[in-house]
Formats: structure tokens, C-alpha cells, sequence
């Protein structure tokens, strides 16, 4: 509770700063480099914020993080390096993207799923509507016969 | 005085409520017209009732009765009269209670516009909005109320949060509860016709009209939240897959697929059991919305309120009635008889490809946002979903929508022909594919991506502009005819071309912005310019300034174009208000055409100059322009003469010039 109440005061700090965060002595010189740099940021979550990348926030611990990720992109590592890092040391909650694992399997699926029976349930339904209006049943035809038959 | 007869108010409201929700139903259980004669009048005192108390809260508000613990905490006495209105739904407990007001003058105006309605089915969707208003108007009393005093009474008040300080706050928040609390109707109609175990097209005929309006009022409610976050937060982002964003989001996405289902259902009687299902959804997600918003369960930009009893009361409120009829639903689903039957590719089938995607597209918002909320639950570990989410599933989940919808109403029902749509079509998807390809060579830098974004926006408006020239029988009658036609056309054509039209301007807006935007950051000292997309902007000072109930220093700009001639200034500051000791930007934001210079400061530099943060926002302004499109066409389709609340006998004169038009 008191961590809740925390988080929600410090997030109340930050939002109501309400700027954007980059400041300029941050930005690598290297054009290539920052804008993989900003490409990341938008990926990662200011822990202290609600719902806000580090590349919106000016919270203190969102500058760090900022400043993590441009220190190992200039020491070489590739996006997925640095992504593996901040994640090693700051969990799985940094990531405003979830990952792609067993435990996330039912969000991702969500949609394909939905989208999958949905579609299969109405193309079902419609050759349904049409074979029905279509065939008739073996008792039917049989009806039909007599019909036809007596009235021969 | 005033303040304890607004309580009292509302205490009656709630008796009254109890009442409505009950004898109405009774009798139109045993067929006692004078039980069921109970709910107009108890709607309208209901009403009554309600506005009263909200006039008390109001009046506390304008003359600072700082003895009232809202108003104290809410309101200081320097604050603008247009901010001590506005600030009595700018929390919590004034926020319910405009939602219980609204909802009481949804049930007022079915009494006052449902003589025409069958006697059981008004008695039974009065009383079911009577259930909604009990459990508010408990709720509210028993864990919100506005009313409570305090004693001794302070000096001043609290001031209420600056950011909300600003005429959204005026437009925002009713709009959005009229459209929250508009899809209640929906809801009461669905219940009352799963109670009655029966429903036609009379049905869809009544339900239309109001989806419709709740429709429109949340459209124009996010589009205005969003414009608001967008100058105010000062980032410049106008949509953050914030669960408090995508709560309102909910609603609008299955309103969507309820407004276009129920069209079916009253045309062609078909989708009857979707229709009722998805009206129940509708004002769930609502209701869901309204839980997550105020229980405080997502600390988020917009969570005022952090107290768990509220919560579990919402919740419990949530469980009742979603459980409620959805196993009301269960049980009386196979009462409905469905209608008419059609092939997959006709005027219906469009609808339901709609329904399926919009349908999908809510699930996936929802689940995303209640996501770490389920993780936390059950596995303890914390997780984030955020914005790279939500753009990687819910765009290719709606662009194949986009492509679809100038398709829709080119199809006839029972059976269409896609080929001869796609021929009529021809010439706005060759309209589209040239500005597409104009948009890939002329402008640098552009995607393919984004040149396909543009053209599917091209693609919707010319799809719009196609139809109603088709239907005012563009190359088949002389000018004259063909002006009469359109001027004939029903007011729903014009709605739907506005609406669909509307979504392509959005696109373009989200497009442009998205992926031609310019961001530029410096230290600036006075003097210094910084170039922004071609435009040159001077760094003239910072000059103080005081306002009603704040300090700020202002940034003065002035800004040039390409060949050096001043365009005008931009003021952008940094306030701080001395109420709440809190610090806001104010953006500087200045219009070109439908693009906008966008200017916030940042922090002082340690060598005394200030950070200024500049954007180029490219046709940005299409954004909210799109939605004030979408937002009148629900209110052109609404004046309809077919859709007319309280004139069905639409038959007692014909109109003299009448024109044949193919639907």
C-alpha cells in the first residue's frame, strides 16, 4: 500500500512537470546512434511514471535510464543487447512491450484468435444458411416424392 | 442550508430510484397499467431531484463555502468563475454525481419521448435505468459524497489541480459521461426486450436513435480529451494507450459495431440476438471504464481517486449488472427469434466484416489494458503494456477496416455484387493511389508505409464523396435532376459519407503526424534561433507574469519562414501555482493551415539559458477535424426523419417531391 500510495505521488510529480524530457546535453552526436537511442527509449518504461515511455519523462530515474542506454549503444552493444541489459537489471516491467513468451501467449493470441474463430464461425454459419436453403433433407425429399406422385 | 437540501435531494432520488427500478416492472409483470404509470412520473422527479443537488453542489462551489469538504479541497477563492464551475465535476465525487445527473436526464427524456413506445417495454427500460440510478445514487451517498462538511470551516480552499484548470475541463468530461451514460439507454432497452422475451424492428428503430446520439457525444468527448492532453500535457502526444484513454476507448469501439449492427437489425431484421448482446457490452465497457477510472486500480494521468472501498463498491456494482444481464442474456437469447437472411457478400455481410473487426480490435484494446492487472493477480510479478503494443496489434487490425468501409454502403442488401462496387469505386481508388504516389516522390524522406497511410485515408474520402454522388445518380441524370436527388437523399447517407469521410481525415492526420513530425531540441539564450522544419524561431526572453491564481515566466517567440519574413509570435510558459505548489507548462502552439507549431520549455540550463523543445506538427489538426466530422454525421444521421424520436408515423404525408433513392 505504501509503495502504491509512493508510486502515485511520484508519478503525480512527474506528470504534472509535465514537459518533455530530452534535454540536449543527453543527445549522442552520432545521428545513427541517437536515433536508435530514441527508438529504444520509446520502448521502455519510466518506472516511476504511469504509462510513460523514458523518452516523455522527465523523471529523474527515467534521465538515468536514458542515459544507460546511450552509454551501451556507444559501447557497442545492438538493440537487442541493450534491451537484454536494462531488462537484467530492472525486470521485465520496464518493458512497454511485452515479450514474446508462454506467460504473455494469451495477450498476443488475443487477437488473432478472436479474429480466427470469428471469421471461421460466420463463414460456418453462412454455407449453414445456404446448404439449408439449398438440400433438402432425406425425409423431405421423400415428402416431396409422395407429393408429386399423388398428384400425378 | 442550500448544501444540506442538495444532500437531502439526493437521498430522496435514491428512495425514488428503489421505487422506479421496482413497481414498474411489477406491473408490467401482472399488467397493472397503473404500476407501470409509476415510472414517467418518477423518472421525471428523479431528474428533478437530481438537478437540484447538483445546483446545491454548484452554488457551494461559486460562493467558496469552504465548510464544504469538496469544495475545500477542490476550489480556492481566486480561482476564475469558469474554473469553480467546472471544478465541481474536476474530482471525484462531483464527477459521479454529473454522471448520475446525466443518467437521470437520459431516463427523463425516454419518459418524455417514449408516449409512443409499447406500455411494457417503456415501464420496463425506465425501471432498468432506475436500477442503474439506485446503485450510483447508493454509491455515491454511501462512499462519495460531495455534501460532507467540515468544521471548523477553513480560509481558503485547496485550489483544484492545475492541469485541470482549463476549458477541457468544461467540454471533456460532460461529453464523454454523455456518451458513457447514453449507451445505459441501449443497455435498458436490450434488458427490458431479454425480460419481455421479445424484439422486432421497432426495436432497432428505437435503440438507433440514442446509440447514435451516445455515439456522437463519446466521439466528440475523446477527440476533445485527447486535443486537451495534447496542448496541455506539453509533449505534444495526443494519444498515449493510457488505460484511462483506452477506457473511454472501449465504448466507442463496441458503440461503433452497435450503431452499424443495430442498422441491420433494422433494415433486415437480421443480427437481433448480436444487437442485444453488443448493447449489453457496450454500456459494460462503459461501466468497466467508469470502475477502472475511479477506483483508482490504474494510478494513472487522470486517477484522482485512490480508495479501495470506492473500488470493490464499483466493482460489486460492475458484477451485478454485467453478470445480471449477460445471465439474463443466457437465459433469454433463444427467446429471440432471428430475421431476415442474407449472402456473405451483401450490404449486411460489410456489417458484420465491421462488427468481426471492431469486436476484435476492443478485445485486444481490453485485454491490453487489463493485461498487467491479470498478471499481478495471479502471479504476483509486474509487467507493462504500453503504446509499441497496442500499435503493433491494433493497426493491422484496423487497416483492413479502413480498406473495407468505402465498400460497405456501395453494396446492396441480401445480395451484392463486389465487382460492380469495386467498378464504381474505380475512380476514388485511383484517386487515392495517385496521391499516394504523389505523396512516396514528392515528399523526401517519406515511407512506403506512410504513403500508404495517406492513401487509405484518400482511399476513405474519396469512398465517402463516391457514394453520395452514386446515390445522387452521378452520370445517369441531368445536373438539375441530380442536384434534387442530392439534395432529396435521406440526412443518414449524409451521415454515414460525414462519418466515413471524417475516419479518413483522422487517418490522414495520424499519418502525417506520425511519421513527418519534427522534433527539435536546444539550449536557446535570448537572441538564439533554432530552424524547425524551414521555419526560423527567435528566442526573444523570458518575461514574468502574474496571473488570477498563478505566477508564470513566459517564453516570447518570434518566427519566420524560408525567405526570412516574420510570421507572428509564439508565447510559451512555464507556470507554477502557489495553491498546490505545483509547476505546469503552456504550450506554444500556433497554426499553419491544418499544421502547428508546437513550443514547450524545458529546464534552466546551468549557464542561464533555458531548454526549448520545438515540433513541426504536419496536418496534425485533420486528427480532431475527423472526429468533429464523425461527430456531426452521427448528429446529421440523427435527424433523420425515419429516425425521429417520437415521429414514426412517418407515413402521414407523403413528401410532394418524392425521390426514389437506392439504399
Amino acid at each position: 500500500m505504501i509503495v502504491r500510495l509512493a508510486t502515485a505521488f511520484l508519478m503525480l510529480l512527474s506528470v504534472t512537470a509535465g514537459q518533455a524530457a530530452m534535454a540536449p546535453n543527453e543527445m549522442l552526436d552520432d545521428p545513427a546512434l541517437e536515433a536508435r537511442a530514441r527508438a529504444l527509449s520509446a520502448e521502455l518504461r519510466c518506472m516511476v511514471c504511469q504509462n510513460q515511455s523514458i523518452d516523455d519523462s522527465d523523471a529523474e530515474l527515467a534521465r538515468d535510464l536514458r542515459v544507460l542506454v546511450r552509454e551501451r549503444i556507444v559501447a557497442g552493444d545492438s538493440d537487442e543487447a541493450v534491451m537484454d541489459y536494462v531488462v537484467s537489471r530492472y525486470g521485465e516491467f520496464v518493458l512497454l512491450r511485452p515479450t514474446f513468451t508462454a506467460r504473455n501467449a494469451l495477450l498476443w493470441a488475443t487477437p488473432v484468435l478472436l479474429l480466427g474463430i470469428g471469421g471461421a464461425v460466420l463463414v460456418m454459419s453462412a454455407r449453414r444458411r445456404r446448404t439449408a436453403g439449398a438440400a433438402l433433407s432425406d425425409a423431405e425429399a421423400r415428402k416431396l416424392d409422395a407429393i408429386l406422385k399423388r398428384s400425378d | 442550508m442550500i448544501v444540506e437540501i442538495g444532500h437531502f435531494a439526493l437521498v430522496l432520488a435514491f428512495a425514488l430510484s428503489l421505487v422506479l427500478s421496482i413497481v414498474p416492472i411489477v406491473g408490467a409483470r401482472i399488467g397493472d397499467q397503473r404500476l407501470m404509470a409509476v415510472a414517467e412520473p418518477a423518472s421525471f422527479a428523479i431528474l428533478g431531484l437530481i438537478a437540484l443537488s447538483f445546483a446545491a453542489l454548484t452554488v457551494a462551489y461559486v460562493q467558496s463555502d469552504f465548510s464544504v469538504a469538496n469544495v475545500w479541497e477542490n476550489s480556492h477563492s481566486l480561482k476564475p468563475m469558469l474554473y469553480k464551475i467546472t471544478g465541481v465535476w474536476g474530482n471525484h465525487e462531483g464527477s459521479m454525481l454529473l454522471w448520475i445527473l446525466i443518467l437521470a436526464a437520459f431516463g427523463g427524456l425516454v419518459a418524455l419521448f417514449g408516449s409512443n413506445l409499447p406500455a411494457t417495454l417503456r415501464a420496463n427500460v425506465l425501471a432498468v435505468q432506475g436500477m442503474i440510478a439506485a446503485a450510483f445514487l447508493l454509491f455515491v451517498l454511501a462512499s462519495s459524497n460531495p455534501f460532507a462538511r467540515i468544521s471548523p470551516p477553513p480560509i481558503e480552499g485547496r485550489d483544484l489541480n492545475p492541469i485541470l484548470q482549463d476549458i477541457g475541463l468544461a467540454i471533456h468530461p460532460p461529453l464523454l459521461y454523455l456518451g458513457y451514460v447514453g449507451f445505459s439507454i441501449c443497455f435498458s432497452f436490450a434488458v427490458a426486450a431479454l425480460i419481455e422475451g421479445r424484439i422486432d424492428a421497432a426495436w432497432a428503430r428505437w435503440v438507433r436513435p440514442w446509440t447514435l446520439a451516445a455515439w456522437a457525444a463519446l466521439t466528440g468527448g475523446i477527440a476533445m480529451g485527447s486535443y486537451w492532453a495534447y496542448y496541455e500535457l506539453g509533449w505534444g502526444g495526443w494519444w498515449f494507450w493510457d488505460p484511462v484513454e483506452n477506457a473511454s476507448f472501449l465504448p466507442w469501439l463496441s458503440g461503433t459495431a452497435l450503431l452499424h449492427s443495430a442498422i441491420v437489425m433494422e433494415k433486415r431484421s437480421a443480427l437481433k440476438i448480436w444487437t442485444v448482446l453488443l448493447a449489453i457490452l457496450t454500456f459494460s465497457l462503459s461501466l468497466l471504464g467508469t470502475f477502472l477510472v475511479r477506483s483508482g486500480v490504474l494510478t494513472s494521468v487522470h486517477a484522482f481517486a485512490t480508495d479501495p472501498t470506492r473500488g470493490v463498491f464499483i466493482l460489486m456494482i460492475l458484477i451485478v449488472f454485467i453478470g445480471g444481464s449477460l445471465a439474463l442474456f443466457a437465459f433469454r437469447a433463444s427467446t429471440l427469434t432471428s430475421g431476415g437472411l442474407f449472402q456473405p457478400i451483401s450490404r449486411e455481410g460489410g456489417l458484420v466484416l465491421n462488427n468481426l473487426f471492431l469486436t476484435t480490435a476492443a478485445a485486444t484494446v481490453l485485454i491490453g489494458t487489463l493485461w498487467p492487472l491479470l498478471v499481478e493477480a495471479v502471479t504476483g510479478e509486474k509487467v507493462s503494456v504500453g503504446a509499441p503494443f497496442f500499435n503493433m496489434t491494433f493497426g493491422p487490425l484496423i487497416v483492413p477496416l479502413l480498406l473495407a468501409v468505402p465498400f460497405g454502403p456501395l453494396l446492396a442488401w441480401k445480395r451484392g455484387d463486389l465487382y460492380a462496387a469495386s467498378q464504381r469505386l474505380f475512380v476514388a481508388f485511383a484517386l487515392a493511389l495517385l496521391i499516394g504516389l504523389v505523396t512516396l516522390f514528392m515528399i523526401d524522406r517519406i515511407s512506403v508505409v506512410a504513403a500508404f497511410g495517406v492513401a487509405v485515408a484518400f482511399w476513405l474520402v474519396f469512398g465517402a464523396l463516391t457514394d453520395l454522388a452514386l446515390k445522387a445518380g452521378i452520370g445517369k441524370a441531368s445536373p438539375s435532376v441530380m442536384f434534387r436527388r442530392f439534395v432529396g437523399l435521406p440526412r443518414s447517407v449524409f451521415g454515414t459519407a460525414l462519418a466515413h469521410a471524417g475516419l479518413g481525415l483522422t487517418t490522414l492526420g495520424i499519418v502525417a503526424v506520425s511519421t513527418l513530425e519534427v522534433e527539435r531540441i536546444a539550449v536557446m539564450q535570448p537572441g538564439d534561433t533554432l530552424d524547425v522544419a524551414g521555419y526560423e524561431l527567435r528566442f526573444d526572453g523570458l518575461v514574468p507574469f502574474d496571473g488570477p491564481n498563478f505566477t508564470e515566466e513566459q517564453g516570447r517567440f518570434t518566427y519566420s519562414d524560408r525567405s526570412g519574413r516574420e510570421r507572428g509570435e509564439v508565447v510559451s510558459s512555464k507556470r507554477f501555482y502557489p495553491a498546490r505548489q505545483m509547476p505546469t507548462t503552456e504550450a506554444g502552439i500556433t497554426s499553419h493551415g491544418f499544421s502547428q507549431l508546437y513550443v514547450a520549455l524545458g529546464d534552466r540550463a546551468p549557464d542561464g539559458g533555458i531548454v526549448v523543445r520545438a515540433w513541426w506538427k504536419p496536418q496534425v489538426l485533420f486528427i480532431w477535424i475527423g472526429c468533429i466530422f464523425m461527430m456531426v454525421g452521427g448528429g446529421v444521421s440523427l435527424l433523420d426523419r425515419r429516425l425521429r424520436v417520437g415521429a414514426p408515423a412517418a407515413k402521414r404525408s407523403k413528401p410532394a417531391r418524392a425521390v426514389e433513392v437506392a439504399t
